[in-house]
């Protein structure tokens, strides 16, 4: 049956910000389907709280809302739009909780729109835990034993049953939040108390243990006909025990026999038509036990999802777009296989003639605290793929991919004759952590055989010996040295996927000669295409990636081209806005004429599209692979300054070797990252930096510091996001900083810079041209006072309270800056003002965080503008000379992972640790800190007892906060200091002891419900210790906090616009942009 | 490692090494999509005299098994792969692959780029082949014995890969969780002609409810109505279908005696035969598990497994064939029935092993249609 007419427009609900376990591969699929259903002509309105995403882009939708996905902010966009449709499939967990929201309500039914792709039904019966094992019975298909609980007395009476070691997976929570394995008693009572604490439905699902068991997931398409394919079969080379988000997979299924895998396939075609997937792409998890072959059912999603797209990617099937298809009556065979160029229709399973291996990325350093072991919860905040035509290839691709400093199989540094060092080895092998294929390296190197290593993991015997073989390998070349190498052994070693670099540290030689004797041995990649038919079909579709092999299929044309170098795994400091960029330059190049070619090795993006550019290169962003890729298709020009810090740190080595980059050069670059030599940019041009000094010895640091003065802000030089960044107040600080937080040397110097205390930060992005004329495309007002990381700060487009003195200050310092480094294309700059004092923070002659922010505000396509400035179209020939500010404000808000890490202290601090953002959209600033807020789903403090605890600094200007709180309602409460100044003040404040000073302490008030507010500023190491536990228990108890007094006068603000206000789509707040208030 | 090599009849020359016994093999090179099921391939005479080259690139994963087979040796006349990894894993494997290869006799290539090879049997069809494997391969002694295959045009080893002597079958298929052939109860007698069955259609029958007697290719019809069956099976087989004019020959008779008759592969390409209708050499044939075939009655799309060279042209065949599947790949006809008699073909392989098992209901089919004619 052909698409359904009785549907004219459908809504779309996005995933909201990125967090951990729901990240940018849902803008993958939403972009997909919102282009897939404008194309067959629907109206597609489009809700989606995230700006930094393609898919809320004003093209991509007919309507795009970015506004909170709530069933209440929802209800109004359904209310205006009057959509016929809902389809709640391509936004995650988020999608599919708002549209079960909209139906409790009443709204679906109100405004009379149907739900496509999954019914409500569908959706219950997959998610609830008990549901779907009764629908699993039904038909026959065995789950793991298991108990729900909903009280502690439950949980007991389970654990007997079952046994330890226990899984637990409380309901309804997004990637796993909150799950565990308990291995004893105090353990369990622990996950479980947290779970039912977690779950919105108060109840956790108590597994039987599969640990040591393969899992394998299928990601099913299904269509209204019934027609079913199976697009892909994920097996985890993890075992069961880490979650399926942090385990490193491979696809296709690697040690199922055809019967077994037959019998996986009816399952997973059984489980979809049970739980009534009418149409679309699901995914069903499988436990299978390596002694017996007992298959078993664990979970399935209704809906796309990660691995969806990590199977989009894999197999070239494009999930999403296909789904939405469906979703809108369309069945498989109506549809055609984009990749073979409609030659063969998308009722058909993919097959692979490569071997996909994923490897995760993991963010423990930035959470020091938290346990860095894997579990059933995710923890990943971003992932590579590699595709190889072995899996050895494969895997070290990804290694190397992975951007984690690791060429292949680094060793880790342990000491194999020291015996403390031989248990941390066991360790890791028994435990997996984030660096547990290091590990195995290892334990190879360390002389066990494959046989103890299987013991102590687990892993497939299939997955351990090809890195056995390599560990020989490396063993072999080391040994035998650079003259053994010869093209037969190089094209050997290259075939199992050892990277020049690896080969070079192995050889103690240096990679650019390793790679030198590589291209005189005319030992060179070919590059394969991924075509979803083995090559059976002809393909004209150019998604390709490299191995050794004796056919090229690339075809390199002749035409102009542009490359443009992608952003690697998202990591929490480089994550979907560099994506953002990226895509936005293949777009705009792309329209322009110009042949452009991608290349990234993250699964989860929209760039890695294979229609996103005309060619997609998925391979690692290192030297080598980057070096091969230009010498085959020889570019015009190559952008370095979208994807992050990934092709930045390329920069110099390519232009070295010659590589045509476009736009800011890499020297300009440098100059804006070397302290020293911006240092005097900034004296020549009159303007004004904080303090500052460069350290090269712990004692020069002491020093130094004193030279300046404390605070200061401290850190290791060429950082991204943060890293390791603190302030210290005192000698013992910074002492106890650079014995315990970074190695101080020659090589590595830290940076000393005189922390301004009440400042506000100011961001401001422009555009350059190569005529040095420049187009300022926002000024964003942080709300937290600097000290906080501008990534975890909120922010005000246009600002809020800086006087126009102060912003035509900003455009003059950033247009001299900008004019001296010679930017063209993007550059970001980070103020401080102080009492109408401007110091300059930082300048990144390159793509920021904030591009998609300031685009989505001001509707001005940053990127795109800056790409073309790149490539010579000046910003006068593109008619982009205006600067646009808004009359209404947006305000961005950042989102963090604090619950899914214990211990974690979820005070801000100069070291980014937010995930992701929202926006809020406002006819003034309190209306868009509200709107940012909603979106945010931090609660608005209902009436009730306010907490204050502040540092000293910060308590005369708390005053005018409590007298506001008091106005509005709120009782105060504080510990001795703060409720002392205070009644001293006039304010009438009740005491309550710090948790030091006995009970009942403020964390009793917390955990009792009594507290509805919590305004907490600190400063120095020791405080920040003893007020951790009031911070993490707010954060555990859903108690809204404040870190920062200028964040908690804002919230309060706010309040009297939470919940009001009408939805505006971008297109029209676009329309009503004034155009005409500062000229370039 | 052994060298070997394989050397197609254009010329093209591909270096590898040995993974299975040594020696030279000729035959008709062809492509399998297929990811899983090795071992069935191998084991499928319908693959006889042909070099199978598997385009997924790591075989042997789960090494083999006493159960996994679809005849009682190795078919194919040799292997060629892009890698066979050094453990096989899986808890029901005996044996791996390459052991399994030297002990039924196999010459087989890996290392080579099977993609290069697979795009050119894609663009120029199905070549003659020659792999070579051993301390002294000769390329160009590998191309003369490849250009010295005759090729399967006209090639009749339906009776080559017959049974020499009538058998009867019981057993389904088997069942992971059991670790047994399963027992099902026998309702109908079907007479199956073995042009190379595979013992899954057997195992399909079986559980359909047949006691199946499987007869050698050249039984004549007479015999075979002499023994009273329900229903007649006409199996898959290699080689040319034209050429095998006793088993066209049967094939009429057994229309004419309007008895319930079912054909699988080479069946369907015999009952065309029969019919009238002419059956013509595919550019490089269908052979994988992800082919979409579209069920005319009911509109629904299964994916099947596949594995022919030779296809019905349908513009051949009489007015009472009536087309029930149609390939969504390239549009040939995959099945049909007669619309005055109880007879139906299917061209790909409902019994799949490897493959989907999307499309089993074939076989119930054809128990109703013993059921109905009683």
């Amino acid at each position: 049956m052909p698409k359904r007419t009785d549907l004219k427009s459908i809504l779309i609900i996005g995933a909201g910000p990125i967090v951990i376990g729901q990240a940018c591969e849902f803008d993958y699929s939403g972009a997909q389907a919102c282009k897939a259903l404008k194309e067959e002509g629907f109206r597609v309105i489009l809700v989606n709280s995230n700006p930094a995403t393609i898919m809320t882009d004003p093209e991509t939708a007919d309507a795009v809302y970015i506004e909170p996905i709530n069933w209440q902010t929802v209800e109004k966009i359904i209310a205006k739009e009057r959509p016929d449709a809902v389809l709640p499939t391509m936004g995650g967990q988020t999608g599919l909780n708002c549209a079960l929201a909209l139906a409790d309500h009443g709204v679906l039914e109100k405004y009379d729109v149907e739900l496509v792709g999954a019914s409500r039904e569908a959706i219950e019966m997959a998610e609830d835990r008990e549901l779907f094992r009764k629908a699993m019975d039904d038909i026959g298909l065995e789950s793991p034993r298991a108990e729900l609980v909903e009280t502690w007395e439950q949980a007991v009476e389970a654990q007997k049953k079952l046994g330890f070691p226990a899984i637990c997976r409380p309901s309804f929570t997004l990637g796993g939040s909150g799950g565990g394995i308990a291995y004893n008693i105090e353990e369990y009572e622990a996950i479980i108390k947290r779970g039912l604490e977690l779950s919105p439905v108060h109840s956790v699902l108590v597994d039987e243990s599969l640990l040591g068991w393969k899992e394998y997931e299928m990601e099913v398409v299904r269509d209204h006909a019934d027609n079913c394919i199976i697009v892909c079969a994920i097996e985890n080379l993890d075992p069961m025990g880490v979650h399926t988000g942090d385990s490193i997979t491979v696809a296709p299924a690697q040690t199922l026999t055809d019967k077994e895998y037959q019998r996986m396939r009816d399952a997973s075609i059984a489980v979809l038509r049970k739980i009534g997937v009418d149409t679309g792409g699901s995914n069903v998890q499988f436990g299978v036990d390596p002694k017996t072959g007992r298959q078993v059912v664990i979970e399935m999603n209704p809906r796309v999802s990660r691995s969806s797209a990590l199977a989009s990617k894999a197999t070239g099937f494009p999930i999403a777009k296909i789904a939405a298809k469906l979703a809108v009556g369309y069945t498989l065979d109506e549809l055609d296989n984009d990749i073979t160029g409609g030659r063969t229709p998308a009722s058909f399973e993919p097959t692979l003639d490569y071997v996909i291996t994923k490897i995760p990325r993991f963010a423990f350093e930035k959470f020091p605290s938290a346990s860095s072991r894997l579990g059933t919860q995710m923890q990943a905040v971003g992932e590579v793929m590699a595709v190889g035509r072995n899996f050895s290839e494969s895997l070290q691709k990804a290694l190397r991919g992975l951007e984690t400093g690791k060429s292949g199989f680094d060793p880790t540094g342990l000491d194999f004759a020291d015996e403390d060092d031989m248990a941390t080895l066991r360790r890791e092998l028994r435990e997996p952590g984030p660096d547990r294929m290091f590990y195995l390296g290892d334990a190879f190197r360390s002389g066990m055989t494959l046989e103890q290593v299987f013991d102590h993991t687990h892993i497939d015997p299939w997955f351990l010996a090809p890195i056995e073989d390599i560990i020989a390998a490396e063993k072999a070349v080391a040994e035998q040295g650079l003259t053994a190498l010869d093209a037969e052994r190089m094209f050997e070693l290259k075939r199992m996927g050892f990277s020049d670099k690896r080969l070079a540290q192995l050889l103690n030689t240096d990679e650019a000669a390793l790679r030198q004797l590589r291209h005189t041995l005319n030992v060179r990649p070919v590059y394969k295409r991924v075509d979803s038919c083995a090559a059976e079909f002809a393909t004209s579709t150019a998604y390709m990636y490299s191995t050794y092999e004796e056919e090229c299929e690339a075809d390199p044309s002749d035409r102009e081209k542009i490359l443009v170098l992608g952003g690697g795994p998202n990591r929490i400091g480089q994550g979907i806005e560099f994506d953002y960029c990226c895509v936005h330059a293949a777009q705009s190049l792309r329209e322009d004429g110009y042949e452009t070619i991608m290349v990234n090795c993250n699964p989860e993006t929209v760039s890695t599209d294979y229609d996103t550019s005309d060619r997609l290169f998925f391979e690692p962003l290192t030297l080598e692979d980057v070096l091969e890729i230009v010498h085959l298709e020889n570019p015009k020009g190559v952008i370095v300054q979208y994807g992050g810090q990934t092709p930045l740190k390329l920069a110099r080595a390519l232009e070295a070797a010659g590589v045509p980059i476009i736009g800011t050069t890499p020297d300009s670059i440098d100059l804006a990252e070397d302290r020293e030599r911006f240092q005097q940019l900034i004296n020549r041009l009159g303007l004004k930096q904080p303090p500052n000094r460069i350290a090269r010895t712990p004692e020069e640091a002491l020093t130094l510091a004193n030279e300046i003065g404390y605070p200061l802000v401290v850190r290791p030089s060429y950082v991204l996001g943060g890293r390791a960044m603190e302030i210290v107040y005192a000698d013992a600080d910074l002492a106890r900083y650079i014995r315990d937080a970074v190695k101080v040397s020659e090589d590595s110097p830290v940076l000393l810079d005189r922390f301004l205390d009440h400042a506000t930060e100011v961001d401001v992005d422009i555009v350059a041209d190569a005529d040095g004329r420049i187009l300022v495309g926002g000024i964003m007002e942080h709300i937290e006072e600097a000290g906080v990381h501008s990534g975890d700060s909120s922010c005000s487009l246009p600002p809020y309270s800086l006087t126009a003195e102060v912003q035509d200050e900003l455009r003059r310092q950033v247009t001299l800056l900008a004019r001296e480094l010679k930017v063209v294309g993007i550059m970001n700059t980070q103020f401080a003002v102080q009492d109408d004092n401007i110091f300059i923070l930082e300048v990144n002659p390159r793509a920021s965080r904030t591009v998609p922010f300031v685009s989505k505000a001001t509707g001005l396509s940053m990127a795109k503008v800056a790409a073309r400035a790149m490539a010579g179209k000046t910003l006068a020939a593109q008619d982009m000379t205006r600067e646009i500010v808004p009359q209404y404000y947006s305000v961005k808000e950042a989102i963090f992972p604090f619950l899914k890490f214990q211990n974690v202290d979820p005070i801000l601090g100069p070291e980014m640790r937010s995930t992701g953002e929202v926006m809020g959209v406002g006819h003034n600033f309190g209306a868009a800190f509200a709107r940012s807020h909603e979106a945010a789903a931090i609660k608005a403090p209902p009436l009730g007892k306010m907490f204050l605890s502040v540092r000293d600094a910060d308590k005369d200007r708390l005053v005018p906060i409590a007298k506001e709180a008091l106005q509005r309602g709120y009782s105060l409460v504080a510990t001795a200091g703060t409720s002392a100044f205070l009644n001293d003040h006039g304010v009438a404040c009740e005491h309550i002891n710090k948790v030091a000073e006995g009970r009942p302490h403020i964390v009793d008030l917390i955990k009792n419900g009594e507290v509805v507010y919590i305004v907490n500023t600190t400063e120095g190491r020791q405080a920040i210790a003893d007020s951790f536990s009031i911070r993490r228990e707010a954060l555990q108890q859903h108690v809204t906090y404040s870190t920062t007094i200028a964040g908690a006068k804002a919230l309060l603000h706010s309040l009297d616009f939470r919940g009001e206000g009408e939805v505006n789509s971008l297109q029209d707040l676009h329309d009503k942009l004034n155009q005409d208030v500062h000229p370039a | 490692m052994i060298p070997a090599l394989l050397v197609l009849e254009d010329g093209s020359v591909f270096r590898g090494h040995a993974v299975g016994a040594l020696g030279e093999t000729v035959g008709e090179v062809v492509f399998n999509t297929s990811m899983s099921g090795y071992q069935e391939i191998l084991t499928d005479p319908s693959y006889m005299r042909q070099l199978v080259t598997l385009t997924y690139p790591h075989i042997g994963n789960t090494g083999c098994n006493a159960e996994d087979v679809e005849s009682d040796h190795v078919q194919a006349a040799g292997l060629i792969v892009r890698d066979v990894p050094r453990m096989a894993s899986n808890w029901r494997s005996t044996e791996s692959l390459p052991e399994y290869l030297k002990r039924h006799d196999v010459v087989a290539i890996a290392g080579i780029d099977t993609r290069r090879l697979t795009r050119i049997l894609r663009d120029k069809g199905a070549q003659r082949g020659c792999i070579m494997a051993g301390e002294s391969v000769d390329a160009d002694k590998a191309l003369v014995s490849a250009r010295a295959f005759p090729g399967l045009d006209g090639m009749d080893l339906a009776k080559v890969a017959s049974t020499p002597a009538p058998y009867e079958w019981a057993e389904g298929t088997w069942d992971l969780d059991a670790q047994a052939f399963k027992q099902p109860a026998k309702r109908f007698k079907v007479v199956a002609l073995d042009y190379g069955i595979k013992r899954n259609i057997l195992r399909l029958l079986a559980e359909a409810g047949c006691d199946v007697h499987v007869m050698p290719a050249q039984t004549s019809a007479d015999d075979v109505l002499a023994m009273q069956p329900d229903g007649v099976f006409l199996s898959n087989g290699p080689g040319d279908p034209a050429a095998c004019d006793y088993a066209i020959e049967a094939t009429r008779k057994f229309l004419d005696a309007k008895i319930p008759l079912f054909g699988i592969c080479l069946g369907q390409q015999l009952m065309s035969l029969a019919l009238g209708g002419k059956t013509l050499k595919m550019k490089f044939g269908h052979h994988g598990a992800n082919h979409p075939v579209k069920d005319l009655d009911n509109g629904r799309v299964y994916i099947t497994s596949q594995n022919h060279g030779f296809a019905v042209d349908p513009d051949t065949l009489p007015d009472n064939v009536r087309a029930t599947h149609r390939s969504l790949f390239d549009g040939t006809l995959q099945g049909f029935a007669l619309t005055d008699r109880p007879a139906f073909c299917f061209q790909g392989h409902p019994e799949a092993s490897p493959g989907p098992h999307d499309i089993h209901y074939l076989f119930d089919r054809f128990a109703q249609m013993m059921q109905e004619a009683h």
